[in-house]
């Protein structure tokens, strides 16, 4: 990949992620907080490649506490917001939450 | 197709999982499935990456994998939700940690080769700056939620700040322009170690909930930056997903407190302007007892509850929803009116109110609930000061000016539940309590509700 592409990439999702997030409830705060916190734990595919290399020794280890790491991040995140979105959820939500709610 | 066709072909659906899942995370009708689609693009980038074919041992990953979800497992079914704001700071310091690791991994394997060049330097240095920064201050941010005692500035820290930057600046450089000298680069993660330490330890209570949204930006934007080193796409775009969405995250937080980042950041609010406790209390301040707010409350049509840390210090969420629901049996309508800072991480008072399971149909927001005060009769203020403090309004020399506050002296009552009166983290007199409207139950605040509660029950 040319630094061209890789910065064209970095921008245009900087510039989606901006559009996607404008209008949050505070409600939605916390777990989108904790949600794309766990998303950022995508480090752990960059840590895998260099735990499993095997190419010296110091990079094996270095990307093995990487993988434990990021592990932790990944899925004690998605974890964590699975549990307090089912808090949010569980309760009339036949009704259906008011979606009016979200402010900017 | 071969192989690497395979795994580049599945970071494509996982990025768009990623930004499905994001969509869908800030909308309360979807969150669910958004945190559902999040992690299966997770699921699916792993998956694909066991398939590199640069990765020879896969035994040793399967290992790392299982002991991290182990402890992620653990750790998340553990937790109480009180204590969410601590180990949400916790996995995003792991986060930071993990990239900058990473980083220096594929650094050291790049010198090694001898294919070190000047993008993957700066990218490198990027990463293991913004990185170390996550880490450390994530864990500092994590002890002082825990409310470990001690963690606060001292005299000096703008001077060791200070030379901890050049260093930085110093150390930076010379990766550039000597990548074999590994150790430069060691250097650069140990000096944003101590930034990010430093960074943290002097940020007040009040400020936690801007921090706590940065440094998830920041371990979006080391996780993207990780990405241009290792010539990723996947960490680019999920990287910088995070780094823009916890940068929205952060501008609402410092606009609901009227101050810039930089100011929360290197500044701290100064006490000159405000007005002498004593001035302001005088003897105006008229105290209560739990009898005579049940009395108030059995005679009210409308009553808003604003909780704020305070709350989740006493543990009163439970109480509340004991008085929500005496009240309800007894045709009073209650609402909660919630700043945007209330609490030490973005949406505090929420989750925990959720916790006592309380519908969140009932929490408002700050400009949902401000038009309704006038129609209310009892406005009960649990452990919040500064957000409802009317000088925001009227004293434009107060260090708080500007900030939008819930206007709760609009109501015919005030109730201020309160230890005493001491300051907010402000440091300032509110002359809420000195109204002719307000009235003060001093008391902790689970106790006191629980008494209102029984209060009421009895009459």
């Amino acid at each position: 990949m040319s630094l061209l592409i890789a910065l064209t990439l970095f921008v245009l999702a900087v510039f989606l992620g901006l559009e996607l997030i404008t209008k949050v409830p505070a409600t939605l705060h916390t777990p989108l907080m904790s949600g794309s916190n766990a998303v950022s734990g995508i480090t752990l595919i960059g840590a895998m490649v260099s735990a499993g290399a095997d190419h010296s020794m110091l990079a094996t280890w270095l990307g093995f506490v990487a993988v434990v790491l990021a592990t932790i991040n990944v899925v004690g995140g998605f974890l964590v917001t699975g549990r307090m979105l089912a808090m949010f959820t569980s309760r009339k939500s036949h009704r259906g939450p008011p979606d009016s709610e979200a402010k900017s | 197709m071969s192989r690497l066709d395979v795994v580049d072909a599945a970071y494509l659906v996982a990025a768009v999982l990623f930004v499905l899942g994001l969509k869908a995370l800030a909308r309360p009708r979807t969150a669910s499935r958004g945190n559902l689609l999040g992690a299966s693009a997770m699921f699916v980038a792993v998956m694909a990456t066991l398939l590199d074919r640069a990765i020879v041992d896969v035994w040793v990953l399967l290992f790392g994998l299982v002991v991290g979800a182990a402890i992620g497992v653990a750790l998340a079914l553990r937790v109480r939700m009180t204590a969410m704001p601590q180990l949400v700071a916790l996995f995003n310091g792991f986060g930071g940690g993990a990239s900058v690791l990473v980083a220096l991994a594929s650094f050291v394997e790049l010198v090694d080769l001898g294919q070190v060049d000047s993008r993957s330097s700066v990218s490198a240095v990027l990463t293991a700056l913004i990185g170390a920064v996550t880490l450390t201050g994530s864990v500092v941010a994590f002890a002082k939620l825990q409310e470990v005692s001690g963690l606060r500035g001292f005299p000096g820290l703008a001077t060791v700040r200070a030379v901890a930057a050049i260093v930085a600046v110093v150390a930076a450089v010379m990766v550039v322009a000597r990548p074999e000298d590994v150790g430069w680069l060691w250097a650069l993660v140990a000096a944003g170690a101590v930034l990010g330490v430093l960074g943290t330890l002097a940020i007040g209570g009040a400020d936690m909930p801007v921090v706590i949204a940065l440094l998830n930006s920041c371990s979006g934007v080391a996780a993207s930056t990780a990405g241009f080193v290792l010539d990723n796409p996947l960490l680019i775009i999920a990287g910088s997903l995070v780094g823009a969405s916890g940068l929205i995250l952060t501008q609402i937080m410092c606009r609901s407190m009227n101050r810039s980042l930089v100011n929360v950041v290197f500044g701290s609010l100064s006490a000159g302007g405000a007005p002498d406790a004593d001035d302001v209390y005088g003897d105006r301040v008229t105290a209560t007892s739990a009898e005579e707010v049940a009395m108030l409350l059995e005679v009210a049509e409308r009553v808003v509850i604003v909780p704020g840390y305070g709350l989740a210090v006493a543990q009163a969420q439970h109480a509340v929803r004991d008085l929500m629901r005496t009240l309800g049996n007894q045709g009073t309508e209650v609402t909660f009116g919630i700043h945007p800072v209330a609490g030490r991480m973005p949406g505090h008072m929420n989750v925990l109110l959720a916790e006592a399971e309380i519908d969140y149909e009932f929490l408002l927001d700050m400009d949902q609930v401000n038009p309704t005060f006038p129609q209310t009769d009892v406005t009960i203020v649990i452990g919040a000061n500064d957000v409802v403090n009317p000088s925001a309004r009227t004293d434009p020399d107060s260090p708080i000016a500007g900030m939008p506050i819930l206007d709760v002296d609009g109501s015919r009552t005030v109730v201020v539940i309160k230890r005493s009166l001491s300051p907010g983290f402000a440091g300032i007199p509110n002359p809420l309590f000195a109204n002719d409207g307000t009235l003060l139950l001093f008391g902790d605040g689970k106790d006191a509700v629980l008494d209102i509660v029984a209060a009421l029950l009895a009459g």
